[in-house]
């Protein structure tokens, strides 16, 4: 709560520090406020500006600082010999944490009063059954070792925050100062918000690229930490996946080959389906289709990109699964066993690519220029003569390239297959078989389990570096493509 | 062509009568145009099959079976010593009221004169859900007065009974179920000829919590609705300001360099990453280095928000590039600052294309699923209606689309029309958001 209200206060500030910009303008050019430099609204704007930006600034930086700095002051105090035999000090500390908002809370609630929470004994009080009677659960016994670090975590955090709170108010009145004093009639306000202005517009462009930022680092130091866990060679070349979750490491094989496979035989099954169909909507849409039957099947066709992934995972388990079950199951020819398998999958992730396909071929089946039609009209082609030998060549890279750009979406679809394809990991050609794909099992290596330390879990970060490499080398192989071979009509 | 004549010598061809190859020519083109059509209906029907099926399984959950029981309130259960004390009457659980629920239906059925061999007070639990019993403590835990009197509740049926009237549940997979007989049926049946147990409009679906795995009969969407709620503000306050900006600094200001390149290639790239990569880093940094509470509709919200970005920038550039360039010039003509001529003249005008895109951004938000379940949005049952609005933002809820595919993998096929009508209440919020969507830019926008 303090946050918000600090937040508050500060944009109090800013809102005087407006006011009493603009005033102190008016007031140096004697209320005529065609004498300023600029308009008196700019004053106001830069005092606001120099109050918000820098405490707001200073406010985020202390609040992702924070706990990290607490973290590590609070880890370097727990002793080696605290940390119990198959556990790790990140498990350690994530108790501690618990333990400082457990007595947090019960400060709050007045189950305890202040002085009461800071001298806890863990040799006198249960501090688990305590906190469980406040909703908070903890995974064992309290230690001395934790509560002690964990009153260190409150101690520094509280004065943590009550630094926070002192240094975010300076700064907004040091900036509320700063900016009244420069605050002049020849003092060039709209020249430094516009400066300003331009700072923060490039900060949120920047966003982009913290983004890509965090997710490379996030992949690369999780991966890292997999590779130190498990050998990378058995990683890339094991045929087999089987996560043993009850004996932490060792026991577990963890090769990608399986589900690099289930995902490569879905995403080709997906593509089998939405290619012919996507392609020869588009080509039917583009080149014969009246403008009423254009106007109405286009947007239709394109519902079906507006769906959510979820529907398709429900509609592949509960519709296409019974269907193609009551065609291949037991009860006729015998091929299929369960609602889940390849094929269930891919059909359901070929209906979401259809819309894809088809409205990027049909942009570039449409850039490909009337003229190259009549020429071949001209000649004595039919039209399907001139859209087989003219049209699909000329625009065959833009194709190839929607086909990779579709390629990759199937590659990193999650809902479906995690709802369709099944959870065993298996190497066969066979698409009644259920499989399971590099997506579907980040999801469940990741789901459930808080613990990020064993390589079971870790893994998944491995698999969505993989994942990241594969889909980034197709998007840009197919902007590469289209680059490369596109033909210029000008 | 020439070679056909060149090869029959003495055969006049005719434009009228066509020889065998224009024939052949003339058939693959219709081959190929058959080709397209057949394309394009494969196409619609499967968008014809999904919205079907959705609609046909998904409608039932509209639908909610209820009981009529008169319940006589017996104080010598509900209230031992006597004196109406709010305190002590709440000691007494819901094992407490069971009994007077399950006779009070018995006795329904012996009134109305339905023959039935259920006769013992114990073999009603299977009609009702296990929730009735705290509908009616609830009940008389606010109305102590009542107590002594009959009164007649309306109490949830259970899932079996209710599957029975949809048809999902058959009298032949009855056998095999330990939860339902063949006699409950049958008296279903004649308590539905009498009126007691009916079918109506069932809004707990809706506005209700979702319930554990046993009382598919008693979830409901509304607190995930809630979280949904709750993430896509975030997504809106975050997105929109942050996406304006960056097209703003991209398309007005940015100098051709380094920099910029970098920042356009990150963002056309960003938008074909996966979005359970997205998840991950949620998972990572919001998570595991940040500390924010897991679960919490502020973290997918950020999440989502970093998904949107590319989408809101990418529509934001192309509205504000079709702004024509005489605007700025006369803007610029007149003495306005560069910033001033964006600001006051072409970011109104790029206004409606922004809130196109902007909607369009947050409605896929809304059926994004997949990052959500990797920072603790499924498997956590919604119980509970966050109290306040930092609650809201910061207590563990469900999304919509993470609420589904919870139903979804829960055992009980009485979820999966569950999961079918959570999509339908998912698809009229995307189909609502797109039509503002289209109508904005039917309204407002401009053609130069």
């Amino acid at each position: 709560m303090p946050v918000l209200w600090l937040f508050l206060i500060v944009l109090a500030i800013a809102a005087l520090g407006f006011v009493l910009g603009r005033r102190r303008a008016l007031k140096s050019a004697d209320g005529e406020s065609r004498r300023l430099h600029s308009l008196p609204i700019y004053y106001g704007t830069n005092a606001a500006m120099k109050v918000a930006v820098p405490a707001l600034g200073l406010l985020c930086l202390w609040l992702l600082a924070q706990p990290l700095y607490v973290n590590s002051r609070v880890a370097a105090t727990i002793p080696d010999a605290a940390i119990a035999e198959g556990s790790t000090l990140g498990l350690v500390m994530s108790d501690v944490r618990r333990v400082a908002r457990g007595l947090d809370l019960a400060v709050v609630e007045g189950a305890m009063t202040a002085p009461q929470a800071a001298s806890l004994d863990a040799e006198t009080a249960d501090v688990r059954q305590e906190l469980a009677s406040l909703g908070v659960a903890l995974g064992s016994t309290v230690t001395a070792d934790t509560l002690r670090a964990a009153q260190d975590y409150r101690a520094y955090s509280t004065t943590g925050t009550l630094m926070m709170v002192v240094a975010v108010l300076f700064a907004a009145i040091i900036g509320c100062g700063w900016a009244l004093r420069e605050t002049d009639r020849d003092f060039r306000a709209r020249n430094v918000v516009e400066r300003g202005i331009l700072v923060l517009l490039i900060a949120a462009a920047s966003v982009a690229v913290l983004t890509t930022l965090g997710i490379v680092l996030s992949l690369i130091f999780q991966t890292y930490e997999f590779f130190t866990l498990y050998s990378a060679l058995d990683f890339f070349t094991l045929l087999e996946w089987a996560p043993s979750f009850s004996g932490r490491g060792g026991a577990s094989s963890l090769g990608l080959l399986p589900l690099l496979w289930g995902t490569l035989y879905i995403s080709m099954v997906a593509l089998l389906v939405a290619v012919p169909i996507g392609l020869f909507s588009a080509i039917y849409l583009s080149e014969y289709a009246s403008s009423t039957v254009r106007s109405f099947a286009k947007p239709m066709l394109e519902v079906l990109a507006g769906i959510p992934t979820i529907v398709y995972g429900l509609f592949a388990l509960l519709t296409i699964g019974p269907i193609l079950l009551s065609v291949f199951g037991d009860d006729t020819l015998g091929w299929m066993q369960g609602q889940r398998a390849v094929l269930t999958a891919g059909v359901a992730m070929g209906i979401m690519l259809i819309p894809f396909v088809s409205s990027l071929s049909d942009d570039i089946i449409n850039a490909v220029p009337q003229a190259l039609r009549d020429g071949s009209y001209g000649l004595g082609a039919t039209k399907s003569e001139t859209i087989k030998q003219v049209v699909l060549p000329a625009a065959l890279p833009g194709i190839v390239g929607a086909i990779l750009l579709a390629t990759s979406r199937a590659i990193g679809e999650t809902m479906i297959v995690v709802l369709g394809a099944g959870a065993a990991a298996r190497l066969s050609l066979n698409p009644f078989e259920a499989m399971t794909t590099v997506t579907a099992k980040i999801v469940s290596q990741l789901t459930g389990d808080s613990d990020f330390a064993s390589p079971e879990a870790l893994v998944a970060f491995a698999l969505g570096m993989t994942l990241f490499v594969m889909t980034l080398g197709l998007n840009v192989f197919a902007l590469y493509i289209v680059r490369k071979y596109r033909e210029q009509y000008e | 062509m020439t070679d056909t004549s060149a090869n029959r010598p003495g055969s006049a061809t005719s434009l009228i009568t066509p020889d065998a190859r224009t024939k052949r020519r003339n058939r693959a083109e219709a081959r190929f145009k058959v080709y397209g059509i057949t394309a394009i209906g494969i196409g619609l029907l499967f968008l014809v099959v999904l919205l079907g099926s959705i609609t046909v399984n998904g409608l039932g959950a509209f639908q909610q079976t209820f009981v009529n029981v008169p319940v006589y309130l017996d104080p010598a259960k509900l209230d031992k010593r006597g004196n109406r004390n709010i305190e002590e009457m709440k000691k007494v659980s819901t094992f407490g009221y069971n009994p007077l629920i399950q006779q009070g239906l018995l006795d329904k059925a012996a009134e109305l004169g339905i023959e039935t061999p259920l006769k013992k007070r114990k073999q009603m639990k299977a009609m009702l859900s296990a929730s009735a019993a705290a509908k009616v403590r609830d009940f008389v835990l606010a109305n102590p007065e009542t107590l002594g009197q009959t009164v007649e509740f309306k109490l949830l049926a259970a899932s079996r009974v209710d599957g029975y009237l949809k048809g999902r549940v058959q009298r032949k997979d009855v056998a095999r179920d330990k939860n339902i007989d063949a006699e409950h049926l049958d008296l279903t049946d004649s308590l539905v000829a009498a009126g007691v147990v009916a079918k109506t409009f069932n809004l707990s679906f809706i506005t209700g919590a979702d319930a554990s795995e046993s009382r598919a009969e008693q979830a409901g969407i509304g607190v995930a609705m809630l979280g949904s709620f709750f993430m896509m503000l975030v997504v809106l306050v975050l997105s929109l300001p942050i996406g304006v900006a960056a097209s703003i600094y991209l398309e007005e200001f940015a100098p051709k360099n380094r920099w910029t390149d970098l920042i356009e290639v990150n963002i056309s790239n960003l938008a074909a990453v996966p979005s359970i990569v997205f998840g991950i880093l949620g998972l990572a940094v919001f998570i595991q280095v940040m500390h924010l509470p897991q679960s919490a509709p502020l973290v997918g919200g950020l999440v989502l928000t970093l998904m949107t970005l590319p989408t809101i920038i990418i529509s934001t550039r192309a509205s504000l590039k079709s702004v024509p360039p005489s605007i700025r010039d006369a803007a610029l003509g007149v003495g306005a600052s560069k910033m001033q001529s964006v600001f006051h003249h072409v970011l109104p005008l790029a206004m409606p294309g922004i809130l196109t895109g902007t909607i369009i951004g947050l409605a896929q938000a809304l059926g994004e699923t997949a990052p959500l379940l990797l920072i603790g949005m499924v498997g956590y049952i919604a119980t509970n209606v966050p109290d306040g609005i930092a609650a809201g933002f910061l207590d563990p809820n469900s999304a919509m689309p993470a609420q589904i595919y919870e139903w979804a993998k829960r055992a009980d096929p009485a979820y999966y029309e569950r999961a079918w009508g959570g999509i339908i209440i998912l698809l009229v919020f995307l189909l609502a958001m797109n039509i503002i969507a289209i109508l904005l830019r039917r309204r407002f926008e401009r053609r130069w």
